[in-house]
């Protein structure tokens, strides 16, 4: 790397929140390895033609589980992007469902086959996701917060996207007009370095993502994303400030991009082979293994167990998904608009 | 039935919508105090607060996101982009974002967000502020574009917009503003996606909208004086593109020109003269004649304006060509 990797997070005052309970932290294993399982499985799909494009989110999956522990999927709302994937599991998705999704069939919980993998809504669950033109998902999370604080529901609107989106000037908009009105949301950007293959130094020249909140009159934390525990600590701060009416808060989670941009990138063209190398020294997943397995709440053979299980899940999400049909071609115009009645 | 003029009926729509429906709220830039930058939500601020009137900072984007945003958690926002050049500034939300979000949701998604904007020149403004865009907008699935060229549309239209559950776009046009018109009393929608006849005629069929629609009455008025009887179709919503209503009055007449204030080039007016070509060919007696803004940045200098904008004489001269 280029540039020294900022991993203490800047808000030094203790966290309010209560830790994560042993039992949670042993869930977030759970899902980083099937996030991670999954990832691997569908990146195979690709390769074979089953599934149009593919974004990773090896490297993610700590940051994206600690978030969720923080909010409420009862009443948070969460603008995700489309790296997001163990947000979604996070979130209660099943592999199945998301199979659905890779594969564009029919009942795919996003869109039904009609947007890239993760790219849609699910109201049910309160997911929303239009962030693939980047950084344009980041003003409906504002809008949404604005909705909250107007009818003084105590909810918050996270948004997630990645260093990349930071440079959009729909970005620093929404940032301002967030500011402006003390909404209720958090900004929380997934740093894994680039903006598919423009490395951070040409993207930005200061040291951190964070720094800026203070130009717009909140506060900003850089936080070690590969730790589950520390994002989850400063997602839930700043959602507790938000709910007080606090307003934003920018959260920079810094993250190793573990694989190319997406199935459609070849990052040995801009990656040097030791970096590649040195990049998996920031695997958040064997640290996680490790710190359980220290700690008593994983033994290797529980570990072989349940990395069994998630395997088994997957291939019977993807037997299933490919004996759903796609979307029948008599949907098509389906709703392009809205009928009338639907107020 | 009370005489009233286009930015006051506007303004009657939106305060009724404010009123009846908590739902309601406006945000633009200089819509609070300052009353908009054409004064159409003047004293709304001071009737309504704040909260419900909000003036926002110069961006245009998070404006126009944050409608989509706010409409998507079940608001019913009413967008004031001060000049539809300034639309641009805003495109990726309306037409990546707003007009596709409830296909690519699959229907679970539906962005009821209104935009209400400033189209078309007259104003010495120059080509950066002059623009008649509204074509744009109109060739994207899953947007409505509403164009009222009088009082009684425009505050029909603009109840319709907000009532409707997708995104609506409302263009205005400046120099309407101050023209009054028979407004019918109390509230009332005037459907999207139906124009309307607003002359009756036999011999040729002039279809515009807008301002447009006003200056072809003008010609109109003229021909008459020659003895020749034109029917004018205001297209009113630009899509949905009611179609079948001047393709109708084109299979009555045998004749039509079409007459649009914007850049006639991939213009509306292809549109619908290429509509009017393929449904009634056998029918017509000569080919559609367009009328349509130079293909010129908009001048500032006022004679050199004025030439790049359709009058009647152009339109008068247009349908003595099929004759």
């Amino acid at each position: 790397m280029a540039r020294k990797t900022p991993v203490a997070g800047n808000h030094s005052e203790a966290p309010s929140a209560a830790p994560l309970s042993a039992e949670q932290v042993a869930e977030s294993y759970r899902l980083m390895l099937l996030s991670r399982l999954l990832d691997e499985r569908v990146y195979a799909l690709n390769r074979q033609g089953k599934a149009p494009i593919v974004a990773s989110a090896q490297g993610h999956e700590a940051c994206q589980i600690g978030a969720v522990w923080a909010l409420d999927k009862t009443r948070d709302l969460f603008v995700i992007y489309y790296r997001d994937i163990a947000t979604c599991l996070a979130l209660g998705y099943s592999v199945s469902e998301l199979m659905l999704g890779y594969m564009a069939r029919r009942g795919a919980p996003f869109s039904g086959g009609r947007q890239f993998p993760y790219g849609g809504a699910d109201l049910k669950r309160r997911v929303i996701n239009t962030s693939n033109v980047v950084a344009s998902q980041i003003p409906h999370a504002v809008g949404a917060a604005l909705a909250f604080k107007m009818r003084r529901e105590p909810s918050v609107a996270i948004v997630h996207f990645g260093d990349g989106a930071t440079s959009e000037g729909e970005t620093h908009e929404s940032m301002n007009f967030a500011a402006v009105h003390k909404l209720p949301v958090i900004f929380f950007c997934e740093n894994n370095g680039y903006a598919i293959s423009v490395p951070l130094r040409k993207q930005l020249a200061m040291a951190r993502i964070s720094d800026r909140a203070a130009a717009y009159g909140f506060p900003g934390v850089t936080v070690d994303g590969t730790d589950v525990a520390a994002t989850y600590r400063a997602v839930r701060e700043a959602a507790d400030r938000a709910r007080e009416g606090g307003g934003p808060t920018l959260i920079e989670a810094v993250v190793p991009r573990l694989m190319a941009h997406t199935t459609d990138d070849d990052e040995r063209r801009y990656r040097t082979a030791e970096e590649l190398e040195e990049r998996k020294r920031r695997d958040p997943l064997p640290r996680l293994r490790q710190t359980l397995l220290d700690g008593g709440l994983l033994t290797a053979d529980g570990d072989s167990a349940m990395r069994r299980q998630c395997i088994a899940e997957i291939d019977q999400a993807m037997a299933a998904a490919e004996s759903t049909p796609y979307p029948d071609e008599s949907t098509f115009y389906d709703h392009v608009y809205a009928p009338q009645a639907k107020k | 039935m009370a005489e009233m003029t286009y930015r006051g009926a506007l303004r009657a729509t939106l305060r009724e919508a404010l009123q009846q429906d908590e739902r309601v709220f406006l945000m633009g830039e200089d819509i609070g105090a300052y009353g908009g930058a054409y004064g159409v939500t003047q004293g709304l601020m001071a009737e309504f607060g704040e909260k419900r009137v909000k003036d926002s900072p110069i961006a245009e984007s998070v404006l126009v996101g944050c409608g989509v945003g706010a409409a998507m958690a079940g608001l019913r926002p009413v967008v004031e982009i001060m000049s539809i050049n300034f639309s641009l500034l805003a495109f990726d939300q309306i037409v990546n974002v707003a007009a596709k979000l409830q296909y690519m949701s699959a229907g679970q998604i539906n962005v009821p967000l209104v935009i209400r904007t400033v189209t078309g020149g007259g104003n010495m403004l120059a080509a950066t502020h002059s623009q008649s865009l509204e074509g744009w907008f109109a060739h994207v699935p899953g947007l409505k574009v509403a164009a009222p060229a009088t009082p009684a549309d425009a505050r029909g239209m603009l109840a319709a917009a907000i009532r409707d559950p997708n995104p609506v776009i409302i263009v205005e046009h400046s120099l309407l503003y101050p023209i009054k018109g028979e407004v019918p009393d109390g509230p009332h929608v005037t459907p999207l996606g139906k124009a309307k006849v607003v002359r009756a005629g036999k011999d040729v069929t002039i279809v515009s909208y807008l301002r447009m629609t006003l200056t072809a009455l003008a010609a109109a008025e003229e021909l008459a004086k020659e003895g020749i009887d034109a029917e004018v179709v205001d297209l009113r919503t630009l899509r949905p593109l009611d179609r079948e209503t001047f393709v109708a009055s084109a299979r009555k007449t045998h004749r039509a020109v079409v007459v649009e204030e914007g850049w006639g080039t991939y213009g509306i007016g292809a549109e619908v003269a290429s509509s009017i070509a393929s449904a009634a060919f056998d029918e017509l007696d000569a080919p559609v004649a367009r009328v349509s803004g130079e293909d010129v940045p908009m001048p500032y200098n006022k004679e050199l304006e004025r030439a790049a904008i359709p009058d009647a004489a152009r339109i008068v001269a247009a349908v003595k060509s099929l004759l």
